[in-house]
């Protein structure tokens, strides 16, 4: 403990935090740009990863992540198991995928979903998690109404 | 009234520009009359958007399915109070909340305000009338409430069934009203840049509507965690989704505030940093919703995509310029009184509370952007998930918890030996009594091990002080235990208030670490089928499948499944999950099935059923889960809420009794002091 009460003593404690306040936020630091490094993911769309893969085979069987949407009719479940099976697309190139686990209720033909995991050397691609992504989650259209047959009676009657 | 209630939002809209003039004008030249038109302006813009709300609302009420809004959050047969809660579950009718939010507490700011601050006050309403302005014009513009479609339809497309939930009613509006009250502080900060008037009176002016940002933001996540994890059926309450992030953002920074204020009403420290923090958390909101509404970061939480996004970039990239340039004009004025004199003060403690509370919101802040920066500085989005999360904040969240057991104890200025030795002695015996009886008993859980002994350290260090402030009072006064502590905390709610808020934040760290010995487990189960498992407290549980029911009732089909079960042997009785299918009147599936979790709570743990499927030979897909102290996290977050109104709480009628009594009692700093 320093007793001297004059500048000296003020600047002595302003440097003795600053150096405890460095080492907190370096070690912060440290701990992102290594958690970065250890679990940061690509996330990346279909057309890209296949791009990437063709210029770079280290990025098979290593963790990314893609978003893309399920292409619909593709959702196969394995009798009686939790392996799912789907292909998802961006429109311009499709990927194979199985999944295994619970899938989320939201889950179904033509959704958004984003899943990691490995793409392997053959081209499938395996995750590990499914996060499906639903744009009426808070509002439906009410478009959607325009093809029902009851809105359709109900639209002749009024004109 | 509906029409009224759009017609009101347009003149709101002329109002709000007015008042955002004359205000700024009346202050820049210092004419009375401009002032005043500019405060009654908010008022008026005020009473203008309660129109417009009360427009809207009977829309949503009177099923008027014209209204785009109407139809797609609505339908006929939503039972009332969800219709009613519609109004601020989608994008416009949120925005108009919002509003209406902000301006019903831009007019008790500026009542509040109407004998004081004068000097501040057209600056205030000023930047509060901006704000409201840029909010009306979001939705005049971009996302308005009153849109109609040119046709309509027999009926609404409804609610998404997982929003039809009592805490789903009250998440949001809790959020929004903490949000939203970050927006006086800034005005108040803003105010007291543009007249370099930044002693500590604004501040006086702000630490309420502080707290009651962080009351509702405490009482919001807590509930939007407890929402996630008994409606969305992945048995976690936190997933640090970016939206999640976003709303930990504002409580942050509002924390450190809470705390660095003190320093600067003390010792006349920290000006640049408190004025710095109060804008931050108030930008922080906007990005928040801006994170929410634009769809620029994928979430689970997203809107649908809409064009407001860019109208929230703008603003917030037009409200960092300007702070920025305001603070760094300003620095001069905001040269701190007094340095720090010792790094075992008091003053050090909270400052390094800052510190682990800004760097948490700083590493959550970029773990939230990163797929953007990444994409900005190398081409390719890369994500982090929750280890990136968990690897950064369990440590800097731990390092917290110890400061809150340590900070109480150490003096101001500078702390001496004996102060130290008699002041610690207590809560780290406690703290080592715990981690030593946990060791005992056979944890080796590293980090719950640690949490459990700064719990200790830090109850030992709220109960020690709780017990000098009741014994100070004892013996001064004669009270009986019981009066002592209720007058401890009645007359002293600011400090003895914190602690309780403290008091939740341990229980909610012993509710955390409890997920350290979460067990889940998939099971597949035939009718009359068991599965038996040991919970992490050694019991051996039991499940028996009843076998798969299926049946219809009032707007779903249900798929159930029953699991009888033990606990050691002895019933425990039925916990039941199930599929649901939400269909309209004519049998038309409507939203994603959903799922219902069958969840049985206890002090020590919750046991956690999932439905996930039914197979094709009728055996039942099921995730079991044992998720130990769970409940501890909803009670901690209660105790929070509970201290933060105690803190919050008017001191008027206190001021009345002292200034009556006052001759006759010791003032109330000797006891302060007594009590140390």
């Amino acid at each position: 403990m320093h007793r001297g009460r004059g500048p000296r003593g003020h600047v002595n404690a302003r440097v003795r935090f600053l150096i405890g306040g460095l080492l907190v936020i370096g070690s912060a630091g440290y701990l992102m740009a290594s958690s970065i490094k250890e679990t940061g993911e690509y996330y990346l769309t279909p057309s890209e990863l296949s791009t990437k893969v063709a210029r770079d085979a280290s990025l098979i069987e290593t963790g990314i992540q893609m978003g893309a949407k399920v292409v619909p009719g593709s959702i196969r479940r394995e009798a009686g198991g939790r392996v799912v099976r789907f292909t998802v697309t961006d429109g311009a190139k499709t990927f194979p995928v199985v999944y295994r686990g619970i899938t989320p209720d939201t889950f179904t033909d033509g959704v958004d979903v984003v899943v990691s995991g490995r793409l392997g050397q053959d081209g499938v691609f395996r995750a590990t998690t499914l996060l499906a992504k639903c744009a009426s989650r808070y509002e439906n259209a009410p478009e959607k109404y325009k093809d029902t047959p009851g809105y359709k009676g109900a639209e002749a009657s009024r004109t | 009234m509906i029409l009224i209630g759009e017609l009101a939002l347009w003149i709101a809209l002329l109002m709000a520009a007015w008042s955002a003039i004359t205000s700024f004008a009346g202050g820049r030249t210092r004419r009375l009359d401009l002032v005043m038109s500019g405060e009654r302006g908010v008022y008026a813009t005020w009473l203008l958007i309660v129109a417009a709300s009360a427009g809207l609302w009977t829309a949503l009420l009177t099923h008027d399915f014209s209204f785009r809004y109407v139809a797609a959050h609505t339908s006929a047969n939503l039972p009332a109070i969800y219709t009613f809660t519609s109004f601020w579950g989608g994008q416009a009718g949120s925005l108009l909340f919002w509003a209406l939010v902000l301006s019903s507490y831009a007019a008790v700011a500026l009542f509040a305000n109407r004998n004081r601050n004068r000097e501040l006050m057209p600056y205030v309403s000023g930047t509060l009338a901006t704000v409201i302005l840029f909010f009306l014009a979001t939705m005049c513009f971009g996302a308005n409430p009153y849109e109609r479609l040119d046709w309509v339809p027999p009926d609404g497309s409804g609610m998404n069934p997982q929003l039809q939930n009592p805490g789903m009613a009250i998440h949001p509006p809790n959020l929004y009203l903490g949000y939203v009250a970050t927006t006086i502080p800034f005005a108040f900060a803003i105010a007291a840049l543009i007249t370099r008037r930044l002693d500590e009176q604004w501040l006086a002016a702000v630490r309420r509507w502080s707290l009651v940002s962080w009351f509702f933001l405490t009482v919001g996540i807590t509930l939007g965690m407890w929402w996630a994890y008994v409606e969305l059926g992945w048995s976690g309450y936190w997933a640090w989704d970016p939206v999640e992030n976003a709303s930990l953002l504002p409580w942050l920074t509002t924390t450190a505030f809470l705390h660095s204020i003190m320093v600067q009403e003390k010792r006349g420290m920290l000006r640049k940093w408190n004025v710095t923090l109060v804008v931050s958390s108030f930008l922080l909101a906007i990005l928040g919703t801006f994170i929410t509404r634009s769809g620029v970061i994928s979430s689970v939480h997203s809107f649908s995509q809409s064009p407001i996004g860019s109208w929230f970039a703008g603003f917030l990239g037009v409200a960092l310029v300007i702070t920025g340039y305001l603070v760094a004009t300003r620095l001069k004025d905001l040269k701190a009184r007094a340095e720090l004199e010792s790094v075992i003060s008091r003053e050090a403690a909270f400052l390094y509370n800052n510190v682990a509370l800004v760097g948490i919101a700083f590493s959550v802040l970029w773990g939230t952007l990163f797929p953007i920066l990444s994409e900005w500085v190398r081409g390719t989005k890369i994500t982090v998930g929750p280890p990136f999360f968990n690897t950064v904040n369990v440590p800097l969240g731990l390092f917290l918890l110890a400061l809150t057991g340590i900070g109480p104890l150490i003096a101001w200025r500078r702390a001496s030996p004996q102060n130290l030795a008699r002041q610690f002695t207590w809560p780290l015996a406690s703290g080592l009594t715990v981690a030593i009886v946990l060791w005992v008993l056979g944890m080796r859980e590293g980090y719950a091990l640690i949490a459990y002994a700064l719990a200790g350290f830090v109850s030992g260090t709220i109960v020690q002080e709780f017990a000098k402030g009741i014994g100070a009072r004892r013996s001064m006064h004669g009270e009986s235990a019981g009066m002592a502590f209720v007058h401890l905390i009645a007359r002293n709610r600011r400090r003895y208030g914190g602690y309780i808020v403290h008091v939740g934040i341990v229980v909610l760290f012993v509710g955390f670490a409890g997920l350290a010995f979460k067990k889940d487990y998939d099971v597949r189960l035939k009718a009359g089928e068991t599965f038996t498992q040991r919970d992490p407290y050694g019991h051996q549980w039991a499940f028996t499948a009843q076998g798969v029911s299926r049946f219809e009732t009032l707007n779903r089909k249900v798929t159930a499944v029953a699991l009888q079960t033990t606990r050691d042997g002895e019933r425990i009785g039925l916990i039941s999950s199930e599929k649901r299918q939400h269909v309209d009147s004519r049998g038309v599936a409507t939203f994603e099935p959903s799922t219902e979790v069958g969840i049985r709570t206890s002090l020590r743990q919750d046991t956690y059923v999932v439905l996930a499927g039914i197979s094709e030979d009728e055996s039942a897909e099921l995730r079991i889960s044992f998720n130990p102290l769970v409940v501890w996290v909803w009670i901690g977050g209660g105790i929070m809420a509970i201290g933060g109104m105690i803190v919050m709480w008017p001191a008027a009628e206190r001021r009345r009794r002292e200034a009556v009594y006052g001759a006759m009692l010791p003032p109330a700093r000797t006891v302060e002091i007594a009590a140390r």
